[in-house]
Order: C-alpha cells, then structure tokens, then sequence
C-alpha cells in the first residue's frame, strides 16, 4: 500500500516534470539572440521579410509563446512530439531511429562498468591499504578524472590508427551492410538473422565506444562500492564473523556485501541513466548514431522540437529508472519505508 | 570543521599531490602570459605539424603555434570557468539547501521538486541548448555550467542541515531571542558546511571536465583563445600528429584528478568513519 501510494506519486511527479521541461526550453527559445531562422535560412532568404514570414508560420514561431506552448501540450498528449526544424520529420520518429543504437551502447557500457566496479570495489574492501587497494582506487579516480572525449581520441589513435586492432568509429565498418532492421539493434537483429558475421562485426565496434563511455561509471561504482563495503566492515556482526574464524574474503562477499549494495544500487541506476543521456562526447567522437548526437546536432542548429524531445525522452527515463531502483531498494531490504 | 595546517592529513599521499598540482596551474594560470616561450596566437605557418622538440617541447599545431605555451594559457580558460562555477553555483545551491532543509515542509517539498527536475533534466544538453541559444562565450558557458549543476549542493546542504538543525544548541540560540534567519545563518550553516565543501572539490574537477567537453564541441570559449578541450578538438581533425590533442588533454586530466584527490583527502579528513579500516 505505502509502495503503491510512493509510485503513484512518483508518476505524478512525472507529469510535473514533463511541464517543467517542456516550459524551460520555451523559455529558452525567448532569449535572444538564438533564432531558428537564423540557422535554417540563407542569407539572402533572411532579408527577404516574406520568406522570414513564412518559415514561422511554417512552425507556428508567429504565435504568442502561450499558444505555440498549448499548442505543443497538445499535441504532447497526442504522443506527438513535434516535427523537427532540422530533419524534417516527426521528432517521434527521428528519436525511434536513433535511440536502439544509445540503449546498445548504454546497455553494454554499463555491464562492463558494473562488472568490473564491483570486482574492484570487493577487492579494494578486503585488503584495504594494500598495494592491490592503492592500484584499483588509482584505477578507480583515473576513471572519474578522465576527460571521456581525450580517451576515446587516445583510444582511436592506438588501437584503431596505430596497431590497427579495433575497427574504427561507427557502429559498423563502412563497407558491411548491417542486418535487416526489425529491432534496430544491431546485435539483436544478426542474431534474428543468425548472421553471425555482422553480430560479430557489430560487438567489436562496439566495444571500445562501451568502455570509453563506461570507465566513469565504473570509477563511481568501484568508489561507492569500497566505502560502503569498508563501513559495514565496522559492524558488529561481521566482528563476530570473524571471531568465527572466516577468512576475509569470504566476510566481504558473503556477510558484507549485501548489506552494503544498495548505494552501489543507486550508482548503478544513477549512472545507468546518466550513460543514455550523456554520451553525447563519445557518441560525436565515434561516429555513433545515436541519442547523444542527434541532441548534439540538434542543439548547434537550435532546433528546439528536437531538443525537447530528446530532454523529455531522457529526463522520464531518468526518473522512472530512478523509480525502479527505489522499488529495488524495498526488495533487497523490506525495512526500507517508502515515504 | 576547522582545518589547521597541524591536523592537516599529511600522510595521504595522494591528497598532498592534488594540493601540489592545484597549486601549481593556479601560479601557471596567473604567470603564464610573463611565463610562455612563445606567443600563443602567434602563428608561423612554415613550421606548422612539428613534433615535439627542444624548441617546441609539446610540438605545434595547425597553424605552427607552439603548443605547450597554448596548454599553459589555456590553463586561464579551464581554470576561471571551474572556478566561477563552483563558487556561483555552490553559492545558490548551498542557500536554497539550508532553506529548504531548515525551513522543511511544503516550501521544502516545493523546492526540492524544482532541484529534482533540473537533475532530470539531462546536464550536458542543457547546457549545449543554453550556449548554442545564448552563442558561445566563456561566460554564457559558466551560466549554462551553473544551471546544471547548483542542485547537487542543493540537496547535499539540505540533508546536512536537516542534520544539523536537530542539535540542542540551535535550540538554544532560538531560545536566546535570535530570529530564525539568524539562526540559519550563524549556527546551522557554518556546521554544515563539510561536506559541501568536498562537493565544491570534487566539482571544480567535474567542471572543468564538461567545460572543455563543451569547448570540445564548439561550445565553449570562442577561438582563437587557446582553451585545452577546443585543442584536444584539433587534434582530433589532426589524427596523425598525436600531440596536438594529447597534451592539452593530459592538462585537463591533471586537474580533474588533482581536484579529486583533494576532494578524496578533505572527505577522509572531515568524516573519521572512513578512516578507521578494519586491518
């Protein structure tokens, strides 16, 4: 009952979220001096009044700010989510082609991240201050410090340019036709197909961008996974473990360890969300089709029914994965109280 | 809270390298126009793709600039832009936290709603939309910076207040006649102010992480300004000579890891729970 009354508030607030956001990029079209038609028309087009004139009604930019805001509610509710200035093409159906490749991406980054977080973070507990600790928190910060775009260029230049062992950006090599689309993802799609080739093809690009977008990630996981490891570690019952006589590791891994997951859990999700919606750098670097460089070239061509669009996408998506991690918490430990 | 040079961690290794590197781009930051070999803007076209030598120690670029006085102006750039963010944003997000949290209820509710919503909101895209509109400039990037980031103080003031606010001499001040702003202002917030603090480290590095990732992108300081994420950019269009991106690169890095290691050390400090180890 408490759980459902805290996810029917949480839904609620999503409504509250998509006015807010929806109401600060139409804040933000006002501020001069960024005009649409600037970007869209030529030089010449731009002195001619009537061609000015004519692109905002096109777009409904001749209105008042409270009636294309309407207007846009509207259609909203609909499930329309406007029509691109760049493209074209109705924003839906843009973000539909290219958010497949950002979930694959996103998906893959984060296994990787939560993988070799966690293996890090139970090592660095179980001999704190050792050399092993000193070496895997270096990892650890080195990962969180990077900057992810300098990586991917030192990426790029090593094993693609120079030792020539990973393919180079994009989601596959340019001469390769990728497999029927049915799903849009890539791997799911050869896998249909039982190409095994192009499956193949498809994981080795997709590796390097995966573990440039993941090392963040999995520097915070690693972190958060560590101390909260190490402050159960002062509980008293696993002072009694080890009165026991059990050895360290298997203190951590089996008395530890679920009792200190659930801010790991939260990083997990945190970051989970934040890899959808910020792989924008590496996205643009590695020639990625996806969400992250659709938003790219949306926002430099000021073209605000995709921006909203893609902020609406990632921010609910943000939301309700931070809503599953809350039902996730009651789970793992029923004392949590949902308020 | 109080930190004196006597109980400062001086055995964390680590803190005491970031405190070093810190210090020393701030003293690069603010010599470097009397420090550089070479002008930076200067451009010698007939030397243009040089690898790294005695006379050019990080090489030159496109234009035959030198690059390594490029990475040392450029610190001014990276370094005022982390700065100013972290002050600005850690102002407004430290106040709307202490009030939010000491004054609780609806306002609370309210206010935390609109910190939650600009979180969702996804940072990096707000910020391309607020620069692209507002056209690139290194302080519409530090506006664009601020909006994003001022709810992470924001809630980590307002759960150390809601602490804080609960101790009996906070009572006692309300019992002695002072006004709630008062009190606010001189007894919850000085003790809540550690962990806000270590947030502001950790976030100077954050910052001048997506500041050059915006520059990187073109959304930065306009050129030609050397700033180290639009020269990792022209390295990248410059595949081949590989110290054209890598050294102003690793100059971004060195300053987001030192901030994180004075965050990490200043956190260790302020909260002994995480230094006792079991052994």
């Amino acid at each position: 009952m408490e759980l459902l009354k805290y996810i029917s508030r949480r839904v609620l607030f999503i409504f509250i979220l998509i006015l807010g956001i929806t109401s600060m990029v139409f804040i933000l079209t006002q501020l001069v001096p960024g005009e649409p038609e600037l970007a869209y028309l030529s030089q010449r087009n731009l002195s001619d009044k009537e061609v000015v004139a004519a692109f905002r009604a096109r777009w409904g930019l001749d209105q008042p700010l409270y009636i294309q805001y309407f207007k846009y509610m509207e259609n909203l509710a609909h499930g329309d989510l406007g029509t691109s200035f760049r493209t074209n093409r109705p924003v839906l159906v843009d973000l539909k082609q290219y958010l497949p490749a950002t979930i694959e991406l996103a998906l893959v980054a984060i296994i990787i991240a939560t993988f070799f977080g966690i293996l890090f973070g139970v090592l660095s507990a179980t001999w704190p201050n050792s050399f092993i600790d000193h070496f895997l928190r270096t990892i650890s910060v080195t990962g969180v410090s990077i900057p992810s775009f300098w990586f991917a260029l030192l990426v790029l230049y090593v094993f693609y340019f120079h030792l020539g062992w990973s393919p180079g950006p994009g989601r596959i090599g340019a001469w390769s036709n990728p497999a029927e689309p049915i799903t849009n993802f890539y791997i799911i799609d050869s896998i249909i197909q039982k190409k095994w080739d192009i499956l193949n093809e498809s994981l080795q690009h997709l590796l390097w961008p995966a573990i440039v977008l993941g090392t963040f990630t999995m520097g915070l996981i690693t972190r958060t996974n560590r101390s909260s490891l190490l402050e159960t570690m002062s509980m008293d019952y696993i002072r009694t473990a080890r009165a026991k006589g059990l050895g360290k590791l298997a203190i951590v891994t089996r008395h530890a360890f679920g009792n200190a997951f659930i801010p790991v859990i939260t990083v997990i999700g945190l970051g989970f969300g934040n890899l959808l919606g910020g792989a924008v750098l590496v996205e643009t670097i590695f020639s990625w089709p996806g969400i992250g460089m659709y938003a790219y070239r949306s926002a430099v061509s000021l073209d605000y029914p995709a921006i909203t669009g893609v902020a609406l996408l990632i921010a609910v998506n943000y939301v309700v994965i931070n809503l599953i991690v809350d039902i996730i918490y009651g789970i793992i430990d029923p004392r949590i109280r949902y308020q | 809270m109080i930190i004196t040079l006597r109980n400062f961690p001086k055995d964390n290794i680590l803190f005491l390298i970031g405190v070093l590197v810190c210090m020393l781009w701030i003293i690069i930051a603010v010599l470097s126009n009397e420090i550089v070999p070479y002008d930076p803007l200067f451009q010698t076209l007939e030397r243009r793709f040089e690898p790294p030598s005695f006379e050019h120690w990080f090489g030159t670029d496109t234009l035959g600039r030198d690059i390594f006085s490029r990475v040392l102006v450029g610190s001014r750039l990276s370094l005022t832009a982390g700065l100013l963010t972290v002050l600005i944003a850690g102002t407004i997000g430290t106040l709307f936290g202490a009030v939010a949290g000491y004054y609780g209820g609806l306002l609370d509710d309210i206010m935390m709603r609109v910190s939650e919503m600009v979180m969702a909101f996804p940072a990096i895209i707000l910020a391309m939309t607020i620069t692209a509109t507002l056209g690139p400039s290194l302080y519409n990037t530090i506006l664009a910076m601020v909006v994003v980031s001022w709810p992470n103080y924001a809630r980590v003031m307002r759960s150390m207040v809601i602490h804080v606010k609960q101790n009996e001499y906070v009572d006692a001040s309300r019992t002695l006649g002072s006004s709630k702003i008062r009190t606010l202002l001189k007894e919850v917030l000085p003790n809540s102010l550690g962990p806000v603090i270590v947030m502001g480290t950790l976030e100077f590095g954050n910052a001048i992480l997506i500041f050059s990732g915006l520059s990187f992108l073109g959304l930065g300081a306009p050129p030609p300004n050397p700033e180290w994420g639009s020269m990792v950019a022209n390295g990248m269009e410059n595949f081949g000579y590989w110290w054209i991106g890598s050294f102003p690169g690793l100059a971004i890095f060195s300053v987001s890891i030192a901030a994180n290691f004075l965050g990490d050390g200043l956190r260790d400090y302020l909260d002994p729970r995480l230094r006792k180890t079991f052994s």
